[in-house]
């Protein structure tokens, strides 16, 4: 009887604990917030690098001059006010006070200066800004002001741009670091901090709470206004395997994917405890570019004959496959922002072989073969190149197709050789939304020939139209220059746009508060159950 | 006994020096620059001629090399392109959960291949050996990633027994303790051990049953030794060289990466940073990790020969 006694009492005492445990346990466990990124993170400065996966690292532990909020209008972030001179040439800005580096430094003009800089000097907004600008001045160390050989109307959007290359804040010890070069600190003023004595490359990235965050008193709004930080602990956790991170998430393991495999949609959706959502709704762009230097693409009649043989339906099916994910968009500015404009003339996204095929025999083409290029090991683009391949073949061009992997492609697709030397006429790849909603950070309308994107398009008028619309102030006379350069890049077929996709991300039920952003996935806001 | 030990170590250099040599070499007229990779989408041929610049990749080869080897004469195996951190450090960060992954799966396979595959030749063409020869079919032919599937589909989400994915340091300051640790490894080891009881349970079954028919096991019998003695004294110990040699060889090639299986667990072993290494072009990871592959064969196959000495006395160096 009295070992029954004791068998019984000492069960309900681990029943107990148990219990214990487990409310603790499940207490923490809404404190840690887990997130599988969809690449791996490997380079940690993000002005060195245009990954994405870098730039979503950034928006966790460095801040922002200014940033985008939910209507796509630039708002301040660090800077509290700032004023224009009325010659327009002078711009002073207030930052706000109190800002604290995670190293427990205040943050100073001087910082933001030699963050700038360092920017500006990767950035191709930022590049082109720097052109305008004469000196920085750092009247005191919550002060900066930057003088302007003549007005100019990007200043914001430059300060404010959400993609890659983000003019990230960081001390200035660091920021002299020539941006050719990686940092070595990741200390930055953000919300969360980088534990890089945790940092397990290929594994693991832990960041915490920086308790000393000052927030914007503003509601969040995309990425602007607050961010309240309602985690002590989020780790990136690695996992390169789709079905991994499914299984993952399904056992609670994980609590978002970023980019589930659009094969899984289905299955998504109708597992208990977890829902998709949407928080990019402007979504990607698939894209076809030209080499201009090289026949037979050097013939703009034979690239705008390339230009009809293309159906954006196709890619969609192919490389999406799930109707309601895709979107077809004639604009070379992605539709829903604020310069997309789907008058497009002869470009219609609807395939139209017998066309493209008339226009060839007009054009001259005498059956150069096109060398087009895969990307075998990039499942988000790999398909692509299948479609055009069989599109430009019902057109009446002849393809070489060219398969090899993406570090292949991205060392090929710098070459300048004829095609039959190792160059290349043709590849296809996705632009996030925000990296291509202005035409001065768009790649594809860098028009500087020889010093230009990949392709090296010369075209002075697209150039001229860029200057333009950097110049310009007024907000309508910039989406007339927006749309006039869209015009003359579609005349000149600059690349083809191949339909918008939107990638949503997989959240366990328990977790809310994903903010609607312009293509990152910012976890601040949320909140777990 | 020395002089052999010693033959061998000599021996390893010249092999180290032309694999480091060709391994560079292929690396760089291979196609693919991790300038272009680290550039990124945006850049221009600007940009990239910069960082190759940065990254010393516009110097002539030979002087690549003749760098790159004075650096290892003097224990720098240099810096990751991408992580900014030394290639040591990072191949020390990947060592334990690869170690871990090979020889538990190694210890796991041995503990139930050697008694299956002894018992399947003691009793020939048995139920156990036709089972046997069915299940190492199976082992050798099911791809290791549906294995990985099921056993996650059965133990993690239906039972709910084991993790899904992930692995837990067992030393360091993030040290989870051995029943974490072990928790996040059974079904990796479970995953990788079929075919390695599939190969170890084949050989042993071969080698047993040659031995159970030479003449001194039939004097062992005759001199009424029981027949479990019969089998391990006699039998499994004559039959032991070509296990241990298998068995070497499972553990260089589970040393060497076992990719698939560390992608499904997500286990953030060498595999998987081969892959990325080779993907990205880190130069730097790549030679780091051949030269630490190519050591660890040649000190596997050395402890393989020096266990002969133990295994079969007539064997001398």
């Amino acid at each position: 009887m009295k070992r029954r006694s004791l068998f019984a009492a000492s069960l309900s005492l681990s029943l107990a604990m148990m219990v214990g445990g487990t409310a603790h346990a499940q207490n923490a466990n809404t404190k840690v917030l887990r997130f599988v990124p969809h690449a791996n993170l490997t380079v940690l400065d993000p002005i060195w690098t245009t990954a994405y996966v870098t730039r979503n690292h950034a928006y966790m532990i460095y801040d922002t001059l200014f940033t985008e909020d939910a209507k796509g209008q630039i708002k301040p972030q660090m800077v509290d006010s700032y004023q224009i001179s009325k010659d327009e040439k002078t711009w002073t800005f207030k930052l706000r006070s109190g800002l604290e580096f995670h190293d427990g430094m205040p943050v100073t003009s001087t910082d933001v200066v030699a963050s700038l800089k360092r920017w500006a000097s990767r950035d191709a907004m930022g590049g082109i800004l720097a052109t305008f600008i004469t000196d920085y001045e750092t009247p005191d160390a919550n002060t900066f002001k930057i003088i302007l050989n003549q007005p100019c109307g990007i200043v914001l959007d430059a300060f404010g741009k959400a993609s890659s290359n983000v003019p990230f804040i960081m001390p200035a010890r660091i920021a002299a670091t020539p941006g050719t070069e990686q940092i070595k600190e990741h200390i930055g003023s953000g919300p969360f901090v980088f534990k890089a004595d945790e940092f397990k490359p290929g594994a693991l990235v832990v960041y915490t709470k920086n308790t000393k965050y000052k927030s914007r008193p503003e509601a969040p709004s995309a990425m602007a206004g607050g961010r309240p930080v309602n985690f002590d602990r989020v780790e990136w956790v690695i996992i390169r395997d789709t079905q991994t991170q499914f299984n993952a998430l399904k056992a609670g393991e994980v609590d978002i994917i970023e980019q589930p495999s659009f094969e899984q949609m289905d299955a998504l959706k109708k597992t208990e405890g977890v829902r998709v959502e949407n928080y990019a709704p402007a979504g990607m762009q698939f894209i076809m570019r030209f080499n201009h230097l090289h026949a037979p693409f050097n013939n703009p009649k034979i690239r705008q004959a390339a230009m009809v043989a293309m159906g954006q339906q196709a890619y969609i099916n192919t490389q999406v496959g799930v109707p309601e994910l895709g979107r077809l968009c004639r604009s070379m500015f992605p539709c829903g922002t604020t310069y997309a404009d789907e008058d497009t003339g002869y470009f219609t996204g609807v395939a139209n072989p017998a066309k493209a095929k008339q226009m060839l025999q007009e054009a001259g083409y005498d059956g150069t073969p096109v060398t087009l290029m895969r990307p075998t090991d990039l499942a988000s683009i790999a398909k692509l190149p299948l479609v055009a391949q069989q599109q430009l073949q019902a057109a009446g061009f002849k393809v070489d197709f060219q398969q090899m992997d993406w570090a292949t492609l991205l060392a090929r697709r710098a070459k300048k050789d004829a095609p039959a030397q190792g160059g290349w006429n043709i590849f296809l790849t996705a632009w996030t939304a925000g990296d291509i909603t202005n035409p001065l950070s768009m790649a594809m309308l860098n028009a500087k020939g020889q010093n230009g994107w990949f392709g090296w398009q010369d075209e002075p008028r697209l150039e001229y139209l860029k200057g333009r619309f950097a110049r310009t102030t007024e907000a309508a006379e910039k989406k007339k220059i927006a749309t006039e350069i869209q015009r003359v890049a579609f005349e000149t077929s600059t690349h083809a746009p191949l339909g918008q996709y939107i990638s949503p991300a997989a959240v366990r039920t328990n977790v809310s508060g994903m903010l609607i952003t312009p293509g990152v996935p910012v976890l601040w806001n949320m909140k777990k159950n | 006994m020395l002089q052999f030990l010693l033959r061998r170590i000599v021996a390893v250099l010249p092999v180290l020096f032309v694999v480091s040599l060709v391994v560079f070499l292929i690396l760089r007229l291979a196609p693919g620059d991790p300038a272009a990779v680290i550039a990124g989408n945006s850049a221009t041929n600007e940009d990239i001629a910069k960082i190759q610049v940065q990254l010393g990749l516009d110097r002539p080869i030979p002087i690549q090399y003749g760098i790159w080897m004075a650096n290892v004469f003097q224990g720098d195996l240099g810096f990751s392109y991408y992580l900014n951190k030394p290639v040591t450090e990072l191949i020390a960060q990947r060592v334990e959960p690869t170690l871990s992954l090979a020889f538990g799966t190694v210890i796991l396979a041995i503990l139930i291949a050697v008694p299956l595959g002894t018992l399947a030749a003691w009793r020939l063409g048995g139920w156990l050996d036709r089972l046997l020869s069915g299940f190492s079919v199976a082992g050798f032919s099911v791809p290791v990633f549906v294995i990985g599937y099921l056993l996650i589909y059965l133990f993690a989400i239906r039972l709910e027994w084991l993790p899904v994915q992930g692995y837990k340091s067992l030393s360091g300051p993030s040290a989870a303790g051995p029943w974490a640790w072990m928790r996040q490894l059974i079904l990796p080891w479970m995953t990788l051990a079929m075919i390695y009881v599939a190969l170890i349970a084949r050989v042993t079954r071969a080698s047993v049953s040659e031995a159970l028919t030479e003449d001194y096991i039939r004097t062992a019998r005759a001199k009424g030794i029981t027949e479990s003695a019969v089998l391990l004294r006699h039998a499994l110990a004559n039959a032991a060289v070509p296990i241990v040699t298998v068995v070497g060889i499972g553990i260089a090639l589970l040393i060497g990466g076992v990719v698939v299986t560390e992608t499904v667990y997500a286990i953030p072993g060498l595999g998987s940073l081969t892959v990325d290494a080779v993907l990205n072009r880190d130069f730097p990871v790549i030679q780091g990790l051949v030269l630490l592959f190519s050591v660890s064969y040649v000190l596997i196959n050395l402890l393989v020969d020096l266990s002969y000495l133990v295994l079969d006395p007539r064997i001398r160096y």
